[in-house]
């Protein structure tokens, strides 16, 4: 694996039954970008990302991911990635503090590690006035925030975002990219799903799964050149129109 | 109308796609009366008996005979003296013993009648008094019966007799305090829990913006639980009739009918629950505590209500499941005519009204 | 003809927070109007559904759907009315035909009777009529949601956030056939966080803190904007944005696809080429393109609090 990319992976294919859910899709993610990861629902970018953080075991294929092994080295696949979902796993009738300390505990820092990074994160976000308020308390965007915190809190080499602005208005989506920019520009990378065709301008990489395949992978700039299209969402329905598998 | 009947369809669709709610919900009645029929049984069991007597004569081996043929003792031996009882009892050959005095059956006809003395082991009291209880009846039983004409002269035996249930067998006691806990778990669980998942998964919002009466949508509900109860009733009334072997004295028809009674009852407080909570977790707690384990613990089914301290049996009062048991055991084990347990129906029936005017009122067609 | 009618509305979730919906100016939709609201999490949108839809009931204020008070006569208007929730989620264990049978039943009719309402959104997952909906995809869920909502030929149909979380084409369906819907003359009202179905809608509603603040077309609402607009890029997006930000006569400045737009100051005179010019020069960006950009309606919502 070479030192410049954060995921490799050749010839995934994951099968369920005679459906082929992913299809032999290969492709590498570099070091400190933001990888968007778009698709119809049902085109397997949900069974691609279990197969990546190590949640379930492909058919066939080979594949790294922070460096390890997505055969034998799940485990360690988990330990050094992050993850935040759109149904952020939060607890809400904790303090913003307490649910930081709980997941710097579940990745196994040392107490006086896990309260340096609380501290430089939550200012880093702005949380320090509001570190001991419940997070049920929070407003919407704010939890998001801390969500995506608490997924990054044990320093992963990439972090996972699995629709993280699903249903969130315009402006506080701006403030999560924002958010997002941020940290890649302190090395992590990230890899995104996400519904939004202007979001997936923000990335530096966009790849699109139709009917378990990757039919693209590039910069959205050179997808829009390839495909003659003014937006990164016009390619999104020049690529799902061609799609036979009815989610 | 169609709605309505639409609503019940789709609540049977519910149970049966959900087979294993419905497994356990058949399979839990089944179990547990074979665990309190024989498994957890109080009654006593292939007890281990010795027996010391000087003169081994006819009268004390026929009377070792007769222990050993009932099914509660078994004859393990002679032995010569109390060191080797005591010894045996010890070593848990033996859990009891009979000590015949001496010249046992010359001393029968005498003035002073003859001795026998029961040992028995009371680490367990409740089986110690349960031995001593049966072995005496089965000394008084032999020498009535079978020695009549050797012991003209002896002086009166007490006699002892258990009514209504003269085996003492434990499974009459518990049928019905099995009956009352698995009605209320069936019908107010399975009720409150499938109304509060609507509330849940947010289809309740959709269904109250329907033509179809709020309260309708709660009657859908019960009509289910109430069909799967009377499966329940019946399967749990064939199983003790051919399985535990209880016969039912009384009136089979108004046995049927308090059941169907305290089903409704046990459908309201299911109701009034899952008015009140909004959670599937809160409503199988309340359940849980609120009502099953004081149904276990304080109606009447495990212990008596009469050995109670006092404030717990003004509490049984009232605890719907006291007054079915109650009624229950009446008409089935006594064979009571039904007058005889008006006041158990008449507070039950008060119960349903009020728990029913409650819920219903408490039954909200907003969300709020 | 006005299908909903709000004079003042107003609804709190217990004392010290603040009401939840307060609406003061009033509004109107007219029937077989496509009325959207926009606005972020815990504007109220939520609530003011409950509201239309006599799921809970004003502190103050009335509102009349269809001529029917929502507090007097909730019992008829509920007839007459369908909600989509946004958390709608079927019943899982039930197939596809059996959940649709049922709201039709619920309804007071069946499949065949309004079957023309739901033909389009229904042939398309007709080939799974027996799978449990439990084992959709989201966006089978949601046209499945849509049926059930559609299948009493309701007079207005009220959706919650339909499309969270459906990918764009399956957006773009959706919206077809909301607006073949509208055509019938059904009356329908929709919250969402894509500005792109917005867009779509007749009139827009811009919801902040339990309040209206703006009601409009979406082109009107367009011409109002009154701002100096333009689009920057360069190849350092996320640096540009710090540049732009830190720059005097820039308001504000937020991403906005591959350019970020930058709102100027009103009485700020400089041209396009000059920003570009500082950009290369000071700040060292490469790759610089500065045009003056038309305001969309994602501009008129971002620039909304000022």
């Amino acid at each position: 694996m070479s030192e410049d990319n954060v995921i490799e992976v050749e010839h995934l294919t994951k099968k369920f039954g005679n459906f082929t859910a992913v299809d032999d899709i290969s492709f590498e993610v570099h070091r400190g970008e933001i990888f968007g990861f778009l698709g119809a629902n049902g085109a397997g970018k949900t069974t691609a990302m279990k197969m990546l953080t190590g949640l379930s075991f492909p058919t066939s294929g080979k594949g790294r991911v922070a460096g390890y092994d997505i055969w034998t080295q799940s485990e360690l696949i988990k330990k050094n990635i992050g993850y935040m979902s759109q149904k952020f796993s939060l607890y809400s009738d904790l303090t913003v503090k307490d649910n930081i300390e709980i997941f710097g505990g579940i990745y196994g820092m040392e107490r006086h590690a896990v309260r340096r990074r609380a501290v430089e994160l939550m200012d880093r976000l702005g949380f320090i006035a509001e570190k001991n308020e419940k997070v049920r308390d929070l407003p919407q965007g704010w939890k998001q925030k801390l969500a995506f915190l608490v997924a990054i809190i044990h320093n992963p080499g990439i972090v996972f975002l699995d629709e993280p602005t699903g249903g969130v208005d315009p402006a506080a989506r701006r403030q999560f990219w924002e958010l997002i920019y941020d940290v890649v520009d302190s090395g992590i990378t990230a890899f995104v799903t996400t519904h939004y065709m202007d979001e997936a301008e923000y990335c530096n990489r966009i790849s699109m799964m139709v009917d378990g395949r990757m039919d693209a992978l590039d910069s959205p700039s050179a997808l829009k050149r390839k495909f003659g299209a003014s937006s990164v969402a016009e390619v999104f329905d020049i690529l799902a129109r061609g799609a036979k598998r009815s989610e | 109308m169609k709605g309505f009947f639409a609503f019940v369809r789709k609540e049977f669709l519910h149970i049966f796609r959900d087979r294993r709610t419905l497994l356990v919900l058949i399979g839990l009645p089944t179990m547990l009366i074979v665990l309190f029929g024989f498994a957890i049984s109080t009654e006593i069991r292939n007890v281990n008996i010795g027996i010391c007597a000087p003169e081994r004569d006819i009268t004390v081996t026929r009377l070792a005979d007769k222990i050993d043929r009932s099914s509660y003792f078994t004859f393990k031996g002679w032995f010569g003296s109390d060191e080797d009882i005591d010894h045996a009892m010890r070593k848990g050959e033996i859990d009891a013993a009979l000590m015949f005095s001496d010249g046992f059956s010359s001393s029968l006809a005498g003035p002073d009648g003859a001795e026998i003395s029961i040992v028995t082991d009371a680490v367990n009291p409740n089986n110690a008094s349960m031995e001593v209880m049966y072995l005496t009846n089965i000394i008084y039983g032999y020498f009535r019966e079978d020695m009549q004409e050797s012991a003209e002269g002896a002086s009166i035996v007490p006699n002892l007799r258990m009514l209504y249930n003269p085996q003492l067998k434990s499974s009459y006691n518990f049928v019905p305090g099995i009956m009352g806990l698995i009605l209320l778990l069936v019908c107010a669980l399975m009720t409150s829990v499938s109304i509060v998942k609507e509330k849940e998964t947010g289809t309740m919002e959709v269904l109250l913006v329907s033509p179809v009466k709020p309260i309708g949508i709660v009657f859908a509900k019960m009509i289910p639980y109430f069909v799967i109860s009377c499966m329940v009733l019946v399967i749990t009334l064939l199983l003790t009739i051919f399985v535990l072997k209880v016969p039912i004295e009384g009136s089979f028809f108004w046995m049927i009918l308090v059941s169907m009674l305290y089903i409704i009852l046990s459908l309201g407080i299911g109701l009034l629950v899952s008015s009140l909570v909004k959670t599937q977790i809160i409503a199988t707690l309340i359940i849980g505590m609120v009502f099953l384990v004081p149904v276990m613990m304080m109606s009447g089914m495990l212990y008596p209500i009469e050995s109670m301290p006092y404030v717990f049996q003004i509490i049984a009062q009232i605890i719907p499941a006291k007054w079915y048991i109650e009624a229950i055991r009446k008409i089935m084990i006594e064979g009571v005519p039904f007058v005889f347990v008006l006041k158990e129906v008449g507070v039950l029936l008060a119960m349903t009204v009020v728990i029913f005017t409650a819920a219903v009122k408490k039954f909200n067609d907003r969300i709020e | 003809m006005d299908s909903i009618r709000v004079k003042r509305l107003k609804k709190g979730y217990g004392r010290g927070l603040p009401p939840a919906v307060d609406i003061r100016e009033g509004f109107s939709v007219s029937e077989g109007e496509l009325f959207g609201i926009i606005g972020p999490d815990g504007a109220g949108k939520t609530t003011l559904f409950r509201l239309l839809t006599t799921l809970i009931s004003p502190d103050e204020g009335d509102a009349v759907v269809q001529g029917l008070d929502i507090i007097r006569d909730y019992r008829k208007l509920r007839t007459i009315i369908g909600y989509m929730p946004g958390r709608f989620s079927l019943y899982p264990d039930l197939s596809v035909r059996e959940n649709l049978d049922f709201f039709a039943s619920v309804f007071g009719t069946s499949i065949k009777e309004n079957y023309h309402l739901i033909e389009d959104i229904y042939c398309r997952l007709e080939p799974f009529a027996d799978r449990k909906a439990g084992n959709l995809s989201g966006g089978m869920k949601q046209k499945l949601a849509l049926c059930c909502t559609l299948i009493h030929s309701p007079e207005v149909l009220f959706l919650d956030e339909p499309t969270t979380g459906v990918d764009p084409s399956s957006r773009r369906e959706f919206w077809e056939t909301l607006a073949r819907l509208r055509r019938t003359g059904m009356t329908i009202v929709v919250s969402t966080a894509y500005m792109d179905e917005a867009n779509r809608c007749d009139r827009v509603a811009m919801m902040r803190s339990g309040r209206f603040l703006k009601v409009d077309t979406p082109s009107d609402i367009v011409a109002g904007f009154d701002r100096r607009l333009l689009a920057v890029r360069s190849d350092e997006m996320f640096r540009l944005l710090q540049d732009l930000r830190s720059m005097e006569e820039v308001v504000k400045c937020y991403t906005f696809g591959d350019t970020h737009h930058v709102v100027l100051k009103e009485n700020a005179a400089c041209a396009p080429d000059e920003i570009g010019h500082r950009l290369t020069g000071k700040y060292g960006h490469t790759g610089v393109q500065v045009r003056e950009q038309a305001a969309t309606l994602e501009d008129c919502y971002m620039n909304l609090d000022d």
